[in-house]
């Protein structure tokens, strides 16, 4: 499934590709874009365990921004 | 400017207040109590915790995160760092530097971010639905269904694509197509989401949803271009990875190695005492410099940006680049390959010459009575030509021969209309005619009477184009064509092409596309232009597919990498410059931010580059970038 949010308060181009790269590395993941310019992550990932994937990616944001909000 | 961002400058501006209050007054020596030490330390804190309060709040999260490469991290340590060898006010200037920096920063991506939004503000907000009643209620675009009626109000924005059921308008589409003269639009006529009505009212049935609308599609188009990354970004994304521990590891090394390098090597006699600079704390200080520069920034930030600044100039100009790859291909074009009819020409066909000339009337009248009841495009030419009203009682026994023409009865007479093959079955002696264009020949009662002949009309900026195409930077403008080599060749040398190969299949275009892509080196670039039609191949194996004059085609916005919403060719010089000049910027800004830190890390690490010129490294060339990026948007 490929779904596309908004994030708030991505400050720095640089945590977006660190966010990216920690993404990528979640299972189930299959393609993951996060753009700074437009402040929207766009993630294609396993139906089944979405879900569960999204709440990890959320962590995952959290973890190299706290500031950051995944707008679901 | 933002909520978070004014809290940000409110802080700023107290800390930048108070320490410069304190470090002019230390210096004018106004302030003797600064000589004690722990006083000075306190004095120079409190700036620092107003700034750095957040910074050092991120890199105490880094470290439980175990991320020691975290920018906010190692800017803490450098000021620590500072501290610790008793240049207070440098740790304090670093952070309140740092903080302008980063705001300033912020500041300009936000503005550049809205610029760009700006320009893509086609987004229509609501639609006026028509009910049953007579009434109408403004809903949203997304609520409107196929079948719909809704109702557009002058100066309003279409919602969604529909026909027009009543009234005429002039319509404005420069949002979509960049085409800044209005297109008029009367019952009948499809009208395009994203374009503004002008004076009058219009009701309009609904086709599309909006979603399948042609402003939703590029509005989702354009948003998704940054996520096809270019070259370019790619290897600043790889260059990012090394740069930061490269930066720390070199940081670790500079602060403990030389000053035991030196401490034995003074010891042992081999150098006299204090012959090379600093003690143990100097190089910390340097090792601190270095970490104040550790942070790729200026290219993280600045490299997509100009291309999301390329992609939003030419959409402005009614060019859609689907991602930054194909914009940064645009940049290195050398060979362009177009089809001829619909690209070059306007896949019209109109009488061209009629042979010879002092009969003209009456083969034209021929002609067309001949050919009066066909459908064929060239009987659609000649009736135009001949402009006349037509007596359909007077035609009897007409026979389409297929692949030759049409014979038929023409007020009694016996009139032949059609090719070369045709006046041979008759047996009409007939002078063959070499002109460029589809020939008919015109027969009546078994004489020759004369020649009519029909060709596509070139556009008429073609010729302008083909040369502001060369100028841009483009070796090769080639032309494909399924036509007779004379046709393709006048067109040719009208336009001043390269080269024509003429006469193909429609395989044969994927062939020749691919031969001259096997002879470019890997930096250059071919593109192929259609019109989306019938080259959907082609269109997908060449390096750039360009798709003309499809404004609302779904097949060629879907196989194209590059899509001219109106039929303008000197939309693609446009483009090629608009890439050239974004390709130009994003290399700028590489060779620069890497420039100057490389000089300031040599420097740092000689002891001549100090913590300022550190922090220019890192945020002040971060700005400059941010800005420079900004110019890809302005053509």
């Amino acid at each position: 499934m490929k779904k596309k949010y908004e994030l708030e308060d991505l400050d720095c181009a640089n945590c977006a590709r660190k966010m990216e790269e920690a993404i990528s590395k979640i299972e189930g993941v299959r393609e993951i874009n996060i753009s700074f310019m437009a402040q929207k992550l766009t993630i294609d990932a396993d139906d089944d365990r979405f879900d569960e994937i999204m709440r990890e990616v959320e962590r995952t944001i959290k973890k190299v921004e706290p500031d950051c909000n995944i707008l679901m | 400017m933002t909520k978070k961002q004014r809290k940000e400058l409110q802080r700023i501006i107290i800390a930048a207040i108070i320490f410069f209050v304190f470090m002019i007054g230390e210096n004018l020596g106004l302030f003797p109590f600064m000589e004690n030490s722990l006083i000075r330390f306190i004095i120079f804190l409190v700036p620092y915790y107003i700034v750095g309060k957040d910074v050092v709040k991120g890199a105490l999260h880094g470290i439980k995160e175990r991320d020691i490469f975290d920018e906010e991290f190692l800017m803490t340590i450098a000021t620590i760092g500072a501290f610790a060898v008793g240049e207070f006010p440098e740790a304090a200037a670093v952070m309140l530097f740092y903080s302008i920096g980063e705001w300033f920063q912020s500041y300009a991506v936000g503005k550049s971010r809205r610029s760009i939004k700006a320009l893509m503000d086609i987004a229509p907000e609501y639609a006026n639905l028509l009910s049953e009643d007579g009434s109408t209620r403004e809903v949203d675009p997304s609520e409107v269904k196929p079948g719909d009626v809704i109702v557009i109000k002058a100066g309003e924005k279409v919602p969604v694509d529909g026909e027009i059921l009543e009234g005429s308008s002039m319509v404005d589409t420069a949002a979509i197509t960049g085409e800044s003269v209005p297109r008029s639009a009367r019952p009948g006529d499809e009208i395009i989401s994203g374009c503004i009505n002008g004076e009058g009212l219009l009701k309009v049935r609904v086709l599309k949803k909006y979603e399948d609308s042609t402003v939703a599609k590029i509005l989702d188009l354009v948003e998704n271009a940054s996520s096809k990354k270019s070259r370019t970004e790619k290897f600043i994304t790889r260059f990012a990875r090394v740069y930061t521990p490269i930066v720390v590891i070199g940081a670790v090394i500079l602060a403990f190695v030389p000053p035991i390098v030196i401490y034995a090597a003074t010891a042992a006699g081999i150098i006299p005492e204090g012959a090379i600079g600093g003690g143990f704390l100097e190089w910390i200080r340097r090792a601190c410099t270095f970490l104040v520069i550790s942070c790729p920034c200026a290219l993280v930030i600045s490299v997509p940006l100009s291309f999301f600044g390329g992609i939003g100039a030419a959409s402005r100009a009614g060019v859609l680049v689907k991602g930054s790859n194909y914009l940064e291909n645009l940049g290195e074009l050398s060979v362009l390959v177009s089809d001829k009819t619909g690209t070059l020409t306007k896949g019209e066909f109109r009488v061209s010459s009629v042979l010879p000339e002092d009969n003209k009337e009456e083969i034209l009248r021929l002609a067309a009575y001949a050919e009066n009841f066909s459908d064929h495009p060239i009987a659609a030419s000649i009736k135009s030509a001949y402009g006349g009203d037509i007596e359909e009682k007077l035609i009897k026994d007409m026979e389409n021969v297929s692949g030759q023409g049409i014979k038929a009865l023409v007020d009694g007479k016996k009139v032949l209309c059609g090719n070369d093959k045709l006046m041979r079955a008759e047996k009409i002696e007939f002078v063959p005619c070499e002109a460029a264009g589809t020939v008919v020949y015109i027969a009546c009662d078994g004489k020759f009477e004369g020649t009519v002949v029909i060709s596509d009309t070139v556009k008429e900026e073609a010729r302008e184009a083909v040369s502001a195409i060369k100028n841009a930077g483009v070796r090769e403008v080639v032309m494909l064509t399924g036509d007779r080599r004379e046709v393709g060749e006048v067109v040719a040398s009208e336009l001043g092409l390269t080269k024509a190969y003429t006469e193909l299949l429609p395989g044969d275009k994927v062939n020749i596309v691919e031969e001259l892509e096997e002879k470019l080196s890997k930096k250059e670039k071919l593109a192929f232009v259609g019109d989306g039609i019938n080259d959907a191949p082609v269109l997908a194996r060449a390096d750039i597919g360009i798709a003309m004059g499809s404004m609302g085609s779904d097949a060629a916005i879907e196989a194209a990498d590059v899509v001219i919403m109106d039929d303008n060719l000197m939309r693609i010089p446009q483009v090629i410059r608009i890439a050239g000049k974004t390709l130009s910027i994003a290399k700028q800004n590489i060779v620069f931010a890497i420039g100057v830190k490389t000089v300031v890390l040599i420097l740092g690490a000689l002891g001549i580059a100090n913590m300022w010129a550190a922090v220019f490294a890192d945020t002040g060339v971060s700005f400059i970038c941010v800005l420079n990026s900004m110019r890809a948007l302005r053509e």
